[in-house]
């Protein structure tokens, strides 16, 4: 069990800048977050595009900016959690929160901060009626383990960098037979990438099915074919055993939805006094959360971080008075 | 009251069929999915106009003659689905006088 002050859920920028403010105050965070690198969203959609309202950044990229809070929360010692998406919560009778992820590995913490963003990120699934019968039989959308492919017919639909590198890696006598559907003519991969699947195609190793879309899985009990329709020519039918749709990845509120909380258009309502939920102990800080006036920018999830930990530390600590001090009068002194 | 020059009209047809007029002004910088967020409509702009998701996909329904869709749009849209020939991503149209009364319709969610 991993024991921290404020376990916050979301490690992009608002809650990265969470474990900062906590550490003046002498508060230990740890990090859960379903991507497998924190940043969130800046390390994960946009890392080379510049950000242009931090203050005192004239202009600084998005994961630059992910660096550089990683390096200022350094002397704080945070933990993380990555990969892993929080999916349970409890309460014990020790008035702590225990938060278990999908992998279940608990946590136990006094206060719980959702910096959660959007939600977490999970693979955009095709909307093709029957699909979630096939899920796990056939239909999968990441490739974990190459071989669990071997021998096997396999199709794999999208046009980015990971549809092109696990055509080219299952071609590559992993696979029986590998067939790549796209929606167009052009790739947006990596051009070496794109050169390898042109030239597997041409040299017959894999099919490559273009101009395509697949709408239809079929199979008795597991995955036997999929039917794919041609933008002018009609749908086709392809044998499969397994088909890998690779369309990125979506952010979805998933399961900190069933945790009682009242939520407005898929955002948190908070209280702007404290950044506090409906439910005490539980704060929800950045694009997770909504209240009258709310901006959706890293800027005001910094502020909101800022002023929730206050509230934290008076949870944790009733008794004791929490004077703010200036980072220019006793630097930052982090733990040991 | 005159008509205020820097309005114009779009009519949203959102996922349930229902036709919606709205007003957009082309003095504030604004796209197609900014103005479908401003009146709630269902468009997510996960990315927040990047053309780095796919989230604010639509069709375009009327005649209007467009730019045409940038690389960056086009490989976005590999990540949506319903892809035709009319579909759009929301954040890469600008809101200006030439689209007066264009006409989208929004594509299912993905």
């Amino acid at each position: 069990m991993i024991q921290t002050d404020i376990l916050i859920i979301g490690a992009g920028p608002c809650g990265l800048f969470t474990v900062f403010e906590a550490g003046l105050l002498k508060l230990k965070c740890h990090l859960i977050d379903s991507l497998a690198q924190p940043g969130g969203q800046c390390s994960e959609i946009y890392p080379k595009k510049p950000i242009f309202d931090i203050p005192a950044y004239p202009e600084i990229l998005a994961g630059d900016l992910t660096d550089k809070l990683m390096e200022q929360i350094a002397p704080f010692k945070p933990g993380f959690t990555l990969g892993e998406r929080a999916e349970f919560i409890e309460k014990d009778d020790e008035d702590q929160f225990i938060v278990t992820t999908n992998r279940g590995t608990k946590h136990r913490a006094p206060v719980i901060a959702i910096a959660a963003g959007l939600g977490c990120f999970e693979p955009r699934k095709p909307p093709i009626e029957n699909l979630s019968d096939f899920e796990d039989k056939g239909v999968e959308y990441i490739i974990k383990d190459p071989e669990f492919y071997r021998g096997k017919k396999v199709v794999i639909s999208g046009g980015g960098d990971s549809a092109l590198d696990w055509t080219v890696f299952l071609a590559d006598g992993v696979a029986d037979e590998v067939t790549l559907v796209h929606r167009r003519t052009s790739f947006r991969g990596h051009p070496d990438s794109v050169q390898k699947v042109m030239d597997l195609a041409e040299a017959g190793k894999i099919n490559l099915v273009v101009n395509c879309e697949v709408v239809g899985v079929d199979g008795d009990g597991k995955l036997e074919k999929v039917t794919v329709k041609h933008k002018t020519d009609g749908e086709k039918g392809i044998e499969a055993d397994h088909w890998v749709p690779l369309f990125g990845l979506s952010p979805k509120l998933g399961p900190i939805s069933d945790w009682n909380l009242n939520i407005s258009k898929n955002s948190i309502d908070v209280d702007t006094f404290d950044y506090q939920t409906n439910v005490p102990g539980i704060y929800a800080i950045g694009d997770i959360n909504t209240y009258p006036g709310k901006l959706k920018l890293i800027l005001c999830g910094f502020h909101e971080a800022t002023l929730m930990v206050q509230s934290a530390f008076k949870r944790i600590y009733p008794d004791k008075n929490l004077v703010l001090k200036y980072t220019t009068v006793n630097g930052v002194n982090g733990f040991e | 009251m005159s008509k205020d020059p820097n309005i114009i009209k779009i009519v949203v047809e959102d996922r349930e069929g229902k036709h919606h007029e709205l007003e957009g002004p082309t003095d504030m910088n604004m796209n197609m999915m900014e103005l479908c967020k401003s009146y709630e409509l269902p468009v997510e702009g996960t990315c927040g106009g990047m053309a780095m998701c796919a989230s604010c996909h639509m069709y375009v329904t009327s005649d209007h003659d467009l730019a045409e869709r940038s690389e960056d749009e086009e490989d976005m849209l590999d990540e949506a689905f319903h892809v035709e020939d009319n579909s759009r991503l929301g954040c890469q149209i600008q809101l200006t006088k030439e689209i007066d009364g264009l006409e989208v319709k929004l594509a299912p969610v993905g």
